[in-house]
């Protein structure tokens, strides 16, 4: 970049979430100060309390929309961002808050609350697409933060970023792993799950739970007939699709067959 | 000087959502609030009717910077209700997972979030054009920490091999080799990072805290203890409800616990460190006393310091368990549901977590309670605020706002966390 010309801005959001995706970003403990010279960091509160005003180049969005000052605030990053990716099963699914999309939100509210008239919140949690036009999405539970690093590489780089929509299956076969579905009769939701995370959990000897969300179009019922002969029940099937990504359209459907 | 109102609509350098506002009144505080706004996630409501085999992997996303803390509560509290104690090697595994999460999660805090303070930066990014080996040390430091995660837990955030009974896959000693070499650079860095810190200018406060943390027979404490405190408590974790209480107030999505005396009281370092002394080693203790404290630090403002220590002390025991490391016979205990209830509280790196889960006998969650650290310290920060920010008021608006920042941050606020548990059952607000 030639001198005096001007670094793109950075700025990185919060919604509802556990601040897991944007902690990434401080994760890359080796990578950190680079980026930090390639972008200037103009928003990200988690990180500084500087604050340049005005449009950002690069907003990442982490997290759902579950109020109503948020479903306002949401339009208003987009209006000030020129490239917006959201990052993260909440901002890209609603995250496990959108359990409550299959709840009643007062009763949770009375649960957890003695004072529910001081909570504000909304009956949903839904994803960032659903308020805004997104640019790209970045899946998991937490992201990868290899995945963070090739998107803000193919940003600088001026191309899409790649990040292969295919199963948790093709990363399995690919690190050499012996199937944990075939082999030890462990159930598995690799098989309908994106990839993203370098399959670790077949890596660690137990079955993919699907945090990275469901990929391209999986074939959840064959995937449910499966896992229902491995000795799951309708309760177990319809809780295994209804976690961190329980709003991805295809995991909800397929949560839906096995039960309200 | 003497009306005016420091106000901070989004603090920084906090996980999570939080705002608070001093006001003043001829010359004195009046009046201190720290508002959480975090919107809540109901964890609690949601727990219910999941299964057991889901619970370490659910709490975990509570909190992106401490999900070890919260999957250790909830598998002790569930091991707790179905009468198992999960022992031996699985026991130190469990010890050195949470090593890991200490040393990312404090040296985190330390060198980017809470050293910007005080040395006058607005993060630890820019603070990094003038102290770069400080910074890359810490960053080098902080993923030591992060490896024990990611070897042991599979990845930094949100580990996936907790579970009920132990883990998934127990390490081979071959594996854990590479990392003791990289945690004995580390011991070096935590040690420079001690030292570091300790020369910072401390504002001279001091309160008489109830302290409150785990205390246990032989070990600095993680995931096993006694609650005691500085005022002659000593108690179960089943026994929690009897002494502590939590209460809704307006301003905030997070409950605030209270003593049921009314009391504030302050868990974290400087309440583990303060009641726990004796159980460093003596290397950490004499490292320690080099950096200026003594045995009990009641000063909020070297919090920091003993961050740092407890960072050194997490490396050292990491060092220790690898080195007597013997591979267990089997990654976990096998587990029968039953019916029950169970309790649990550990220390996360920001202080004293509590879980009680009521289970069904079909392996299914009745009931959820969780009280985090945040939740415990809100009303000792309002009081620190109170009390401490009357002595700053001859300085200038934009030094004391900074000032006020600086004083909350010290707890190392987790609001993300307070904010998903908020649950009670009086209110006295």
């Amino acid at each position: 970049m030639a001198r005096g010309e001007k670094k793109p801005r950075l700025a990185v959001w919060k919604f509802a979430s556990c601040d897991g995706c944007q902690l990434s970003l401080l994760d890359c403990e080796d990578e950190l100060l680079a980026v930090a010279g390639a972008l200037d960091v103009a928003y990200f509160p988690e990180a500084t309390r500087a604050e340049i005003s005005g449009t950002y180049d690069l907003s990442l969005v982490e997290g759902s929309v579950t109020t109503a000052h948020d479903a306002e605030r949401i339009q208003e990053v987009r209006r000030r961002s020129k490239f917006l990716v959201t990052i993260g099963a909440c901002a890209t699914a609603g995250g496990i808050q959108a359990l409550r999309n299959f709840a009643d939100v007062k009763e949770y509210t009375s649960v957890v609350y003695a004072r529910p008239d001081y909570i504000e919140t909304l009956a949903t949690s839904t994803p960032i697409a659903e308020h805004v036009a997104v640019d790209f999405e970045l899946r998991g539970c937490p992201i990868s933060k290899r995945q963070l690093l090739e998107v803000v590489s193919a940003y600088l780089a001026g191309r899409r970023p790649v990040t292969p929509p295919h199963s948790t299956c093709i990363e399995c076969k690919l690190k050499g792993n012996v199937c944990v579905m075939v082999a030890h009769g462990t159930p598995c939701l690799g098989p309908a799950t994106h990839a993203g995370c370098g399959a670790l959990c077949p890596s660690y000897d137990r079955g993919c739970y699907g945090c990275f969300g469901p990929m391209e179009s999986p074939n959840a019922v064959s995937l449910s007939r499966r896992l229902q002969d491995l000795g799951m029940d309708a309760a177990a099937l319809k809780r295994v699709y209804r976690s961190f990504n329980a709003g991805a359209s295809a995991f909800r459907k397929e949560s839906e067959r096995h039960g309200k | 000087m003497g009306n005016r109102t420091i106000k901070v609509d989004y603090l920084a350098r906090v996980e999570g959502e939080g705002a608070f506002k001093v006001v003043v009144r001829d010359g004195k505080v009046q009046e201190a609030e720290l508002r959480i706004f975090e919107p809540p996630r109901f964890f609690e409501a949601f727990l219910r009717g999941r299964s057991i085999d889901e619970l370490s992997d659910i709490v975990a996303r509570i909190c992106g910077i401490c999900p070890v803390a919260y999957q250790m509560s909830a598998v002790h509290a569930v091991e707790n209700a179905l009468g198992i104690t999960v022992d031996g090697p699985l026991r130190e595994l469990r010890r050195l997972l949470y090593c890991g999460e200490w040393i990312e999660s404090h040296v985190l805090h330390v060198t980017m979030l809470h050293a910007p303070d005080f040395l006058g930066y607005q993060g630890g990014i820019d603070m990094a054009r003038d102290h770069g080996e400080a910074v890359r040390r810490g960053l080098a430091l902080k993923k030591a920490g992060n490896d024990i995660l990611t070897l042991l837990g599979g990845r930094e955030i949100h580990p996936i091999n907790v579970r009920v009974g132990g883990f998934y896959r127990a390490p081979r000693r071959r594996e854990l080799a590479p990392l003791a070499e990289t945690l004995k650079r580390a011991r070096d860095q935590a040690l420079e990072t001690l030292r570091w810190v300790a020369g910072f200018d401390f504002p001279d406060r001091e309160r008489d805290y109830t302290f409150v943390s785990l205390r246990h027979p032989d070990e600095y404490p993680f995931n096993e203890g006694h609650i005691v405190s500085n005022r002659g408590l000593d108690i179960a974790a089943a026994d929690y409800d009897d002494h502590f209480g939590e209460i809704h107030v307006a301003h905030s999505t997070a409950l605030q616990s209270r003593m049921t005396d009314g009391g504030a009281y302050l868990v974290g370092p400087l309440a583990r460190y303060s009641l726990n002394f004796d159980k460093l080693s003596p290397a950490v203790q004499q490292a320690a006393r080099e950096a200026g404290l003594g045995e009990v630090c009641r000063n909020p403002y070297q919090s920091i310091v003993v961050r740092a220590v407890e960072a050194l002390h997490a490396v050292e025991e990491a060092l220790r368990i690898i080195a007597d490391y013997q591979e267990p016979e089997r990654p976990a205990m096998a587990i029968e549901p039953a019916a029950g209830v169970g309790f649990a509280a550990t220390e996360a790196p920001r202080g004293m977590l509590w879980h009680r889960y009521v289970l069904n006998g079909d392996g299914t969650i009745a009931e959820a309670r969780i009280v985090p650290p945040t939740s415990q310290n809100q009303a000792c920060i309002e009081e620190d605020l109170t009390s401490f920010i009357g002595g700053f008021l001859d300085l200038p608006d934009e030094a004391l706002q900074h000032r006020c920042e600086q004083t909350v941050r010290n707890y190392d606020p987790c609001i993300s966390c307070a904010t998903h548990f908020l649950r009670l059952d009086v209110d006295r607000g």
